[in-house]
């Protein structure tokens, strides 16, 4: 295939139609009723992998025309239902989907794909087919061009014993080039064993072994300028692959012609050959009248898409909203500075208002751009699920809600892989496999759901599943075997985030799946890192739910802010579950604990943020100030503060890349007073105060 | 000189497109279609002087299309561009009034050796 540059800039094109034919291949595969296909879906898959082949053997990458090719065969005989659709049918389309995926993107600079791979596909589509993966065509395919998509097509039709054909191609005297084309040689080699005898001026010759008929060995030659000459000898004795015709006499209804088909195409075409009388040149006499294209019809289709969206760097995005975010500190700064200073007449606090209600429309417009459907990364996992469920022999029906739910594009592109992990470990570890599942009186095909749902300041994607549940008896045992500190009558909700121990599994068997252990601790690590949390809960015999709450953004973050003596800190409003007054009677010392208060029969470790900071509060007694409940690593804490001052949406800037790390301190902030707030990290607040009790007593 | 060019890769079209160029013709403008409803439509109304089509197409095939355009009396000079040509194929095509038959992939020599007869 000659191929010059200008083809490039309709390879993108390519690109994308291809990318675009491979996503609805795999949500119709993935989608497809096994025991009663719908036509039109069998016909859609059909077509997109036609259409793949067309392009990509035009385009040049013949790897994906040869695994096109053997799909669409496939694919065509079951549209016919010359043979019925099975699993098995369905599981080769989609390998050979990935496949082709691999390679698209492998001719886009990406990872190039094994080739064992590409030849088991094949392989295996070919003998789901029916087709004889080894007869004479298979073996002409991996003696001649095995890539050759044309190759493929050809052969395939050809079927019998091979024959010695001998091939003559004599040269026009006005043929300027006097040579065969390269792709017919190609060609011909795919055929079956090709000679060439000799060539010269006037003739080539050529010696083809093949069991290809005559008709497709003329194939070769069908654009060849002498195609009326070439000689075709045995088995039929030699003939020439076409009558001799005048290519330019167009209105001979050539009546000795054998080729009706050639023949035939010039008595549709009464006008030119008008012109053809009147002007017999040889040469393309151009009617030239370069006007402009009209509108095409799916420019108007495509130009919507190319007006309602644009690519922009992330980078330039996050500049504009950490712009955003100074904006609507200044906005707030102006609004306290005229109202302290009792400036504001009717007409200022007016616009001042006015202000402060675009800056908020401006803000929420600028983070939305970097919002982005979770669907995004809930797409890969039917898929995932489906491919797992299949190789541990378990039925699992996916259930996914909320996918529309937007969520920060950062926070999306880290959630996939802890999520991935999850799901796993639902399929793996959580559900049974179905006769356990028909034992217990459960439906044999287990239910996973995946949802996404905003809730306050935060999302909650949730992984549930209905199966056995966590094992509360071996999670102690193996903490107690990792040497973890645990009691035999720890509540539940103390228990199950022991799984997110480093090292931790308590899996029998350490399956390919859902690996050693070495995840949960990861997937833990990530989560808190977009600054979310997880939870877990479980009944045995009911299934589990793990509970992730994220942030919306990395860049803005809803806060309560509070006041401990003259310092005022952000506390993320994710972490917070209640706060409460504490009466004296529930404060107790324990000895070498610390402090621990009774809230509602739960005992939980007191810190006082002031000790930590070591500031001094306003509060005199505990009965003065107000104690917030905060999720942490170490478990749920009471965090003594002077008085919450209020909610706010605070933007988040680092501390540590501006200053360095302060322990206690993830970040801070600047308020609408200009003044700069701390924003805590809880968890290592609680660590600290753990720490601090220890000194305590050590004192 | 119109050409209608149906396929239901735009890729195609546009490849179709320039391989015209590529093989010296120009000066012809290029109506597009998605698909074999489409083509009919356009082959009615935009009068094309030559239609290049898809074989296989949604919605209907380029043989439907083909038959169908015959059959509505359109006698424009119809060629198929595709990817497989099989002996029964062509005999389909030239059997509903095909003028002739290009395989993908193809070159602008292929373009040159059908379309002078048309586009000369």
């Amino acid at each position: 295939m000659s191929f010059d540059m200008d083809m490039s800039q309709f390879q993108q094109v390519f690109f994308e139609e291809s990318a675009e034919h491979l996503a609805s291949m795999e949500s119709i595969l993935l989608g497809m009723d096994i025991d009663n296909p719908n036509p039109e879906d069998m016909n859609a898959l059909f077509r997109a992998a036609h259409s793949i082949k067309g392009s990509s053997a035009t385009f040049g990458f013949p790897d994906m025309t040869a695994v096109t090719h053997d799909l669409e065969t496939l694919l065509d005989r079951v549209r016919k239902n010359e043979i019925p659709l099975t699993t098995d049918i369905v599981d080769a389309s989609l390998e050979a989907r990935d496949i082709l995926n691999t390679q698209l993107r492998a001719h886009q600079g990406g990872q190039a794909v094994d080739p064992a791979a590409v030849t088991a596909i094949c392989t295996r589509v070919k003998a789901l087919t029916g087709q004889p993966v080894d007869d004479a065509a298979g073996k002409k395919m991996t003696a001649g061009e095995k890539e050759s998509a044309l190759a493929d097509v050809k052969t395939n039709a050809s079927t019998g014993e091979p024959v010695v054909y001998q091939i003559t191609v004599p040269f026009k005297a006005d043929d300027p080039k006097k040579k065969l084309g390269p792709e017919v040689l190609k060609y011909l080699r795919t055929l079956g064993e090709l000679e060439v005898l000799g060539r010269d001026e006037e003739r080539a010759s050529l010696r083809l072994t093949s069991a290809a008929s005559r008709d497709e060995i003329c194939e070769a030659f069908s654009f060849h300028p002498s195609a009326d000459l070439v000689i075709i000898e045995p088995p039929e004795g030699a003939k020439p692959c076409k009558e001799k015709k005048p290519r330019k006499k167009k209105a001979v209804p050539t009546g000795s012609g054998r080729d009706p088909e050639i023949s035939q195409p010039i008595q549709t075409a009464p006008e030119p050959s008008k012109d053809q009388e009147t002007s017999p040149v040889v040469a393309m006499p151009v009617e030239i009248q370069e006007t402009r294209t009209p509108p095409r019809p799916e420019q108007k289709a495509a130009a919507p898409a190319a007006e309602t969206s644009i690519r922009v760097s992330v980078d330039k995005v996050d500049l504009l909203i950490n712009l955003v975010g100074e904006l609507v500190i200044t906005q707030s700064m102006l609004s306290q500075t005229a109202t302290a200073e009792s400036l504001v007449s009717e007409h200022l606090y007016d616009r001042l208002l006015q202000l402060e209600r675009n800056t908020r429309e401006l803000q929420e417009t600028v983070m939305s751009i970097r919002m982005l459907p979770v669907s995004f990364a809930f797409n890969r996992f039917p898929r995932l699920v489906r491919d797992l469920a299949g190789k541990l022999g378990k039925q699992v029906d996916l259930k996914m809600v909320g996918a529309e739910t937007e969520l920060d594009r950062g926070v999306i592109e880290k959630i996939a892989d802890p999520l991935n992990h999850l799901i796993r470990n639902s399929i793996d570890h959580g559900l049974e496999m179905p006769d356990e599942r028909i034992a217990v009186g459960k439906d044999p095909k287990g239910t996973v759901i995946l949802s996404a749902f905003h809730q306050g300041g935060s999302v909650v994607i949730m992984v549930q599943d209905d199966g056995k549940g966590l094992n509360r008896d071996r999670i102690l045992a193996k903490a107690k075997e990792k040497g973890i500190p645990v009691s035999d009558n720890m509540p539940d909700s103390e228990v199950w985030p022991l799984i997110f121990a480093p090292g931790f599994s308590t899996a029998a068997v350490v399956t390919d799946v859902s690996g050693r252990g070495v995840g949960m601790d990861v997937v833990r690590k990530n989560i808190e890192s977009l600054g979310g949390r997880v939870e877990i809960s479980s009944e045995a015999g009911k299934g589990s739910t793990i509970t992730i709450r994220l942030p919306l953004t990395l860049a803005i973050m809803d806060g309560m802010s509070i006041g401990v003596g003259d310092q005022v800190y952000i506390v993320p409003i994710t972490a917070i579950a209640e706060s409460i007054r504490p009466s004296l009677k529930d404060i107790k010392t324990v000895v070498g604990q610390g402090r621990v208060v009774n809230v509602r029969g739960e005992y939980l470790p007191l810190i006082a943020v002031h000790e930590i900071f070591n500031i001094r509060a306003h509060s005199t007694s505990f009965d003065d100030g107000i104690l917030m409940i905060v999720e942490t690593d170490h478990g749920r804490v009471a965090m003594f503060v002077d008085e919450l001052l209020g909610q706010h949406q605070v933007v988040i800037k680092n501390i540590e890349s501006n200053y360095r790390k302060v322990q206690g301190i993830s970040a801070a902030t600047i308020m609408g007073d200009g003044s700069v707030s701390m924003i805590l990290d809880v968890s290592e607040m609680a660590r600290l105060g753990k720490l601090g009790a220890g000194i305590q007593r050590a004192a | 000189m119109k050409i209608l060019i149906a396929d239901d890769s735009k890729a195609m079209r546009q490849v179709i497109g320039h391989m015209l160029r590529q093989a010296g013709y120009s000066g012809f403008k290029v109506v597009e279609a998605a698909d074999g409803v489409e083509a009919l439509a356009k082959a009615g109304s935009e009068e094309p002087d030559l239609v290049l089509s898809d074989w296989n197409m949604p919605n209907k095939t380029g043989i439907e299309f083909l038959q169908e355009l015959r059959a509505s009396g359109n006698e424009v000079p119809f060629g198929f561009v595709t990817t497989e040509v099989s002996p029964e194929m062509r005999a389909l095509a030239t059997q509903s009034g095909a003028a002739f038959l290009i395989g993908k992939p193809f070159m602008p020599e292929d373009f040159q050796r059908v379309l002078d007869d048309y586009l000369a």
